[in-house]
């Protein structure tokens, strides 16, 4: 019996585990299923991680080892190249890898597996079905860890900061990037990125436009692409043909969570995550969630001090510390998308407590308002504020003793 | 030294695999000619994968026929042969009082056809059965011995049992002539001539043209467009049965449908082309859309994972065009329920070359079993001895379908071996999941390089041409 079991050795992962230890937990396991710890931080070569966290402009694989330098120090076992197959409600989990099909009991587990990408199925784009289709992270895979070029005349489809980052990495290793679609009126992606990977490198980008075909019947040939209205819908006449033998997808992120769902595990459906308390603690105690398998993230920094979270809470957990259920639960308000926490545990340790939530538009100057069973609470005033970037508040904890509803609504203020 | 075979198969789709797999289990010589580079490349793998129970097709025809002993030569087959099969039932809706006549009819039809079992059931009965489905609905004919199967696995499966009794198959050869000389046919293919006694013209959309060749005109192939949606495992217990809309002249109309992955399967449209074109229009999917709803109103297609197409053979002529004609035997105009029937089309051309003088000696060490070791159908125990013996199949390379380097390995060896990453697909289902490939992709594409030894650049996605990556960065150093 293992005292905490971390479920993916990516950021998430990693900065769980760290955690854990330094909260006073020894015997702890990271299940990988990559060859090497990382995850999807060792294909981003690019800089732009850690400003946050470390105060320093890294690249992936750097932030990684600064995560992973510091596990070296700890007795934490890793086994890589080995896949959780299965978790059951009492936690034993069930794991295949070269060296044999093993069961493990955990005392406490943490689900960090990350996320995947929407494909093209995901938002039915029609056209023939040739190869040169590809979502933008296996674009990258192949360029960053394999040293294959996956094309040599591209259009990118969605304006997520994937999607950014590969049109520059395709454009420096001598590819042709003829544009960036985006079905929104508006970039999902950073700011830095589309001056840092568009602008710089004369790249249009398409505002308001999606591909409405794929030609092609081997290799992709070409792609259309329409202006869209205000309903998303491709408008007749404003098509443009784009001749190129590879489309690559930007087009959002999935939080990963069979393995949370075969354990029977609260859902949320606006998150596709876990339902998670103030301690990232999901619907079976002594289970937690952090990382893009709760909710996808903007920043890696974001990811880790999230996880650190899960992670000392995990050995707060296996310490004996319980929980009284029957708190509050957090709403969706006007404007906003989702919450992470959903809920509160009965009796809140923290003094306070940092809620993260996205809303659905482009604000300008705004005010989220937080209300407690009807009453204000707090509230916070932001000049800018858009779908593609996480919010987060801080609330305090005595102000919600009692409370059943907690709701955050955002709104524009002139 | 120029071989005579007894058999030349010209198609390697549902009805050529039967057929080969048939022919091997006796003495004879066979050769199988594909034109494209694997088999099941054309209707076969992009269709309703429905096993039907055949109650369609007017009695007396070699559809009807077919159609019911194929049914119950699919259960066995499938079994025997490792290939996914669920005999789950259809139900086919009604939803007027004029429908519910049609229903009435195919119910005798399928009588007389004999289809076993079948049952009209009232909309309470249905809706018992099938909780999703639209209250619209006023009865339903039910015929429990419709199935689901893996339409792909099943044509290998067939191939390769063919492959292993000794048949020779040729990939990448595509039949430019067929000439009638006094020692048989002379068909020229991919550059060479093969001199064979019987030609079976199993070529799908391509069986006029072939037919043609040999004979005079007699028939068109027009061919069909169909579209479908995959719906998410999420979805796939949203209905437990066939769902299909009552027929019209366009075809069977839309169902939806578990598949044997656990997906849920939703369409066809039918729609004629110039030829074999799979592009899914935008038009396609919105008519699919709105039919599929009328029977299940609440089908979530924001869960979809994949679009496709597929092309039917129709023709010019209402049946099956089955027949033979001097040792030149057409498969021809096998649209649904063609799936089905394959294995009672293998059959029957058994018998057709038998009355034209062909003699048919059973083989006396005829392999008729194929293992097909699935890792995510085992139980832990199983699992664990599996990975003991050979630790390949402890690495898991696709994780939306629980696919192992062992199983990709064991496809790669099998008597038809894969050489592109939907090659795989088709065999060990890597890349058939969710996320459809993004992750496995690259994995597998690692694993047929290395274990084909072939450059990583020359690997396939699918047919000829639809190369993957285009250099190797490491290349441009020296």
């Amino acid at each position: 019996m293992v005292d905490l079991a971390v479920i993916g050795g990516g950021p998430a992962g990693l900065a769980a585990a760290h955690a854990a230890y330094q909260s006073g937990l020894r015997d702890i396991v990271i299940l990988e299923r990559d060859r090497e710890l990382g995850g999807i931080l060792n294909q981003c070569i690019h800089n732009g991680f850690g400003l946050h966290r470390f105060k320093q402009e890294l690249t992936g694989p750097e932030y990684a080892g600064r995560y992973i330098n510091m596990l070296n120090d700890t007795n934490v076992e890793t086994r890589l190249d080995t896949m959780v197959i299965e978790i059951t409600p009492d936690k034993r989990i069930y794991t295949a890898s070269p060296n044999g099909y093993e069961m493990i009991e955990a005392k406490s587990i943490v689900l960090a597996m990350g996320c995947r990408e929407r494909t093209r199925g995901a938002i039915a784009i029609p056209g023939s079905r040739p190869s040169g289709v590809l979502t933008a992270g296996a674009a990258q895979r192949y360029l960053n860890m394999e040293g294959l070029m996956p094309g040599s005349r591209a259009v990118i489809l969605g304006s997520g900061d994937i999607g950014l980052i590969m049109a520059r990495r395709m454009t420096l290793e001598g590819a042709e990037v003829l544009a960036c679609v985006e079905l929104m009126p508006y970039s999902s992606g950073l700011n830095r990125n589309i001056v840092q990977c568009l602008e710089d490198y004369n790249i249009p980008l398409y505002l308001s436009h999606t591909v409405t075909d794929i030609r092609g019947g081997r290799r992709l040939e070409g792609v259309t692409v329409a202006k869209v209205d205000e309903n998303r819908r491709p408008i007749p006449g404003t098509e443009i043909n784009f001749d190129c033998d590879t489309l690559l997808l930007s087009v959002g992120l999935i939080p990963e969570n069979e393995l949370t769902r075969g354990a029977g595990i609260d859902m949320d459906l606006r998150t596709s995550g876990a339902v998670v308390f103030e301690n990232m603690e999901t619907s079976i105690p002594g289970v937690f969630a952090c990382g893009n398998a709760v909710h996808v993230h903007d920043l890696v920094d974001f990811v880790s001090e999230e996880s650190a979270k899960a992670g000392g809470a995990a050995a707060a957990y296996v310490g004996g510390c319980t929980h009284e259920s029957g708190g509050a639960r957090l709403k969706n308000g006007a404007n906003v998308t989702y919450t992470v926490p959903q809920r509160l545990h009965g009796h809140v340790t923290n003094k306070e407590i940092g809620v993260f939530f996205r809303v659905n538009r482009v604000f300008k100057k705004s005010k989220i308002t937080v209300t407690a069973d009807g009453a204000e609470i707090a509230s916070f005033n932001r000049r800018y504020m858009m779908p593609g970037e996480m919010q987060h508040v801080t609330l305090k904890a005595d102000k919600l003793a009692g409370v059943s509803d907690i709701t955050i609504a955002a709104e524009e203020i002139a | 030294m120029e071989i005579m075979f007894d058999a030349a198969i010209i198609g390697c789709g549902i009805s050529g695999a039967a057929i080969a797999r048939e022919l091997s289990k006796y003495d004879l010589t066979t050769v199988i000619i594909e034109k494209e580079n694997d088999v099941a490349m054309g209707a076969t793998r992009a269709n309703s994968a429905i096993v039907h129970a055949g109650y369609d097709a007017p009695p007396g025809t070699l559809m009807a026929k077919l159609n019911v002993r194929g049914n119950e030569l699919t259960k066995e087959l499938c079994a025997r042969l490792s290939v996914p099969y669920k005999n789950i039932g259809s139900l086919l809706l009604a939803f007027s009082d004029e429908e519910a006549v049609t229903v009435q009819k195919l119910y005798e039809r399928g009588l007389k056809n004999g289809v076993p079992d079948m049952r009209i059931l009232t909309f309470e009965e249905t809706k018992a059965l099938e909780p999703n489905i639209s209250d619209e609905v006023k009865a339903a004919l039910y015929a429990p011995s419709a199935g689901i199967v893996n339409p792909w696995e099943f044509a290998v499966a067939l191939a390769e049992t063919a492959v292993q009794n000794g048949a020779k198959l040729m990939l990448g050869s595509e039949v430019t002539a067929i000439e009638r000389g006094a020692d048989g046919f002379h068909i020229t293919a991919g550059g060479e001539t093969l001199k064979a006694k019987y030609v079976i013209n199993a070529a799908g959309v391509n069986a006029g043209k072939l037919h043609d060749m040999a004979l005079p005109h007699a028939f068109d192939i027009t061919p069909n467009k169909g579209a479908y949606f995959v719906l998410d495992k999420s979805e796939g217990e949203l209905v437990k049965h066939v769902i299909f809309q009552c027929p019209s002249k366009a075809g069977k109309g839309v169902l939806v449908s578990p598949t044997v992955h656990g997906n849920l399967i939703i369409g066809p449209n039918a729609l004629d082309v110039k030829s074999d074109e799979t592009e899914v229009l935008e038009s396609d999917l919105s008519d699919v859309r709105k039919a599929a709803v009328r029977s299940i109103p609440s089908v979530d297609f924001r869960q979809n994972i994949r679009c496709f197409a597929g092309v039917r053979p129709n023709s010019t002529v209402e049946d099956f065009i089955i027949g033979a004609h001097d040792g030149f035997i057409d498969v021809a105009g096998i649209r649904s329920p063609g799936l089905t029937a394959a294995p009672g089309i293998a059959e029957y051309v058994a018998v057709l070359m038998r009355e034209n003088g062909a003699k048919l000696t059973p083989r006396s060490n005829f392999i008729d079993r194929r293992e097909h070791v699935r890792f995510k159908d085992l139980t832990h125990e199983q699992r664990a001895a599996l990975v003991k013996e050979n630790p390949l199949y402890g690495r898991v390379i696709c994780r939306c379908e629980t696919v192992t380097e062992g199983e990709i390995v064991n496809a790669i060896r099998s008597p038809i071996p894969p050489r592109t990453i939907d090659g795989v697909k088709r065999r060990c289902e890597a890349g058939l999941g969710r996320c459809q490939g993004g992750f496995c992709g690259p994995r597998v594409l690692e694993i047929l390089s290395r274990e084909l030894h072939v450059p990583r650049e020359s690997i396939q996605q699918d047919k000829n041409g639809s190369y993957i990556v285009t250099i190797h960065l490491n290349s441009l150093k020296s």
